[in-house]
């Protein structure tokens, strides 16, 4: 699903730059949940907004989907990212003044999804993460929980190749953390492709492959044993 | 350009401005007052220039008086402050060296200058009015409406010196009972019995002329009152398309050549020109009307960009936003047009309801003015006028729309979603 290879990425910073990404290899099938581990500076959300093409590589290659992804301008990579990923992030990113539903519905409108069709859509995905009820509410008036449940359902909407969370537990308390991860476990269940960027151990865990960045290289890429956050709920 | 017709594109649109009610208001409250001054100033302009229109509608706008005085320098052996009498003869004379008159009407009055006004009466019934000695030319010059079934005085009339008369409305009410028909009836005008051919309809708008003037041919005044061949003053209208000063001059100077006075002697004959005072109201009203144009024009500028700064401003705000949008795969050109159409939607509408409050305005100014004597006339701004403002609006605002949607757009969505 996603394959990249010797990928350098440097930011410059003044007179000197600085070197995030320093060569790259690696590849995620069809249905896998890959957690990418590091702290701060160790290049994963620079990592994260190569693969989620808000950002370009410097050198090396990147296939999403048997894509080649390069010299995309900003057009191109707007019809790709609503094509082909959906992004969870931080601090959620819903837009404030759409009921949860319009928020859901968002990607849809960006694929020139007919109205009737795109508000049954994401009626669907709000149902999917238990979120119905809350369908005419403003983000607002939701809990943290619900509000990353809401932008999960965004993101599916658009009916991604691949999820991309970036830091998706970042700003929950850990009772929260692991329902939405439960929710994360349950989509990949169904078949989905999904990265989590995390620095949490335990949010890593609950994955099925860890990739360790450090310094702007992979230091260990390993399968784990995935541990069920559905027991830690309720 | 699909996406302006596109229910979704509004649907967003109304979103995103009814989240800031505040924001939206005070935008729009900027154009909107641009737009008010405009129609209201502009609308005001063309009230008065309608204004001054109709105070000269009773009469031919390029129309001059001429009459004599005294001359004020000797001549061929003439003593200075000779009382200057213009004469019949030098109708002719006009008629024949002065190409550019087209109508030369001598006139003779009584009720004005100091003359005496003339006594009127029928039956039981006496009055005095100023009383006009005429020649059908003078409604080619001053247009008089005659109730139907009258007329004005004729050549034959002049050539037979009959003893018709036009009388006014007031002379009409005083002289006449209420349903008796005035056409062909008699009165008596200083003992002489004249019969009635017409009633003039008086104009309030006209500044000349009252409602009780009466109007007998020239000939039979000059009988009645033994004035010979003395004229009290020429109403003389010269064709459209000629300079009336240039005109004004030349019959003053052969007035003088005539009369034997001075060439260089200015106060020989006394003239008021219509046509230049015309000119110079029309060229007020004009430059009324282009000043109000120019102000309106600018403030409707100083609106469109108080449109762009806010928008300027909201896109700053909103950054966050456009880059999750960017993210879930808003193109550029998506983007750029909600801002783009944001700015014209806000503008036009801003537009629309200032256009509707200057027209209120000015119905309320010219309720305001109807009874007062003040040259102000139908106000009204021109349709043209109105959609080339809105036609500037929608241009303006979107040109001052690109500023925005442009920073918009150069903000890269990985920037914009990391800006917290």
């Amino acid at each position: 699903m996603i394959e990249i290879k010797d990928l350098h990425k440097s930011y410059k910073m003044g007179s000197n730059s600085l070197h995030v990404l320093k060569g790259l290899n690696f590849s995620i099938a069809e249905g896998e949940l890959v957690a990418i581990m590091g702290s701060s500076g160790s290049g994963k959300s620079t990592l994260l907004n190569i693969l989620g093409m808000l950002d370009e590589a410097d050198s090396g290659s990147y296939v999403l989907d048997g894509v080649p992804i390069k010299n995309l301008n900003e057009t191109k990579a707007a019809k790709y990212r609503n094509r082909f990923l959906g992004f969870i992030f931080q601090s959620f990113n819903l837009i404030n003044y759409k009921s949860a539903m319009e928020n859901v519905a968002l990607p849809l409108y960006y694929q020139k999804v007919p109205r009737k069709e795109r508000e049954e859509k994401a009626l669907k995905y709000l149902a999917q993460v238990g979120l119905k009820e809350w369908a005419t509410h403003l983000p607002n008036e939701l809990s943290g929980g619900q509000k990353q449940r809401v932008a999960i359902a965004r993101a599916l909407a658009a009916e991604p190749k691949v999820l991309m969370a970036d830091e998706p537990t970042g700003a929950l308390d850990s009772k929260t953390s692991y329902e939405v991860m439960d929710l994360i476990q349950k989509i990949n269940d169904e078949g989905n492709t999904i990265l989590v960027v995390t620095h949490e151990e335990d949010i890593a865990h609950m994955c099925k492959r860890i990739v360790h960045l450090k310094d702007g290289v992979i230091v260990e890429d390993k399968k784990v044993e995935q541990v069920r956050a559905a027991q830690y709920v309720k | 350009m699909r996406f302006i017709f596109d229910r979704n594109t509004w649907q967003e649109i109304y979103g995103s401005i009814s989240k800031n009610k505040v924001r939206t208001v005070i935008t729009v409250v900027g154009v909107l007052w641009g737009i008010f001054i405009y129609i209201a100033l502009s609308g005001a302009a063309k009230g008065m220039d309608n204004g001054f229109e109709s105070m000269f509608e009773s009469i031919a706008r390029n129309s001059m008086f001429v009459w004599g005085q005294n001359t004020s320098m000797p001549n061929e052996g003439y003593k200075t402050g000779r009382q200057m009498q213009l004469k019949l003869d030098d109708v002719v004379m006009i008629e024949n060296r002065i190409p550019e008159v087209e109508f030369i009407a001598p006139r003779n009055v009584r009720g004005f200058f100091g003359s005496p006004p003339a006594n009127i009466g029928r039956k039981n019934k006496t009055g005095s009015y100023s009383l006009f000695g005429d020649y059908p030319a003078f409604t080619k010059i001053a247009p008089k409406k005659i109730y139907d079934g009258g007329r004005f005085i004729n050549d034959e009339d002049i050539d037979q010196a009959r003893k018709v008369a036009v009388i006014g409305e007031r002379t009409q009410k005083e002289l006449f009972d209420k349903d008796e028909n005035p056409i062909g009836g008699y009165f008596k005008i200083d003992n002489v019995y004249f019969q009635v051919v017409g009633v003039h309809k008086y104009d309030p708008s006209g500044g000349f002329g009252g409602d009780g003037d009466i109007f007998i041919p020239f000939s039979t005044f000059r009988k009645l009152y033994n004035t010979g061949d003395n004229v009290g003053w020429f109403s003389i209208a010269a064709y459209d398309n000629v300079d009336v000063i240039k005109v004004e001059e030349n019959i003053k100077n052969l007035l003088k050549n005539i009369h034997h006075v001075h060439p260089d002697d200015d106060r020989a004959f006394g003239s008021f020109n219509l046509g230049e005072q015309f000119n110079k109201i029309v060229g007020f009203a004009d430059g009324i009307t282009f000043l109000s144009l120019i102000v309106g024009i600018a403030t409707i500028l100083a609106g469109v960009i108080g449109i762009g700064n806010i928008l300027l401003i909201s896109v700053k705000e909103r950054t966050k936003e456009l880059g999750v949008r960017r993210a879930l795969g808003a193109t550029p050109a998506e983007v750029r047009n909600q801002i783009v159409l944001e700015s014209v939607f806000l503008t036009v509408i801003a537009g629309i309801m200032g256009i509707i409050l200057g027209a209120l305005a000015l119905a309320g100014i010219s309720s305001a003015t109807q009874d007062i004597d003040f040259p102000y006339t139908n106000p009204t701004v021109p349709i043209p006028y109105v959609i080339g403002a809105l036609a500037i609006m929608v241009v303006l605002g979107t040109l001052i729309g690109l500023i925005p949607a442009q920073r918009a757009v150069s903000i890269k969505p990985i920037d914009a979603l990391r800006e917290e």
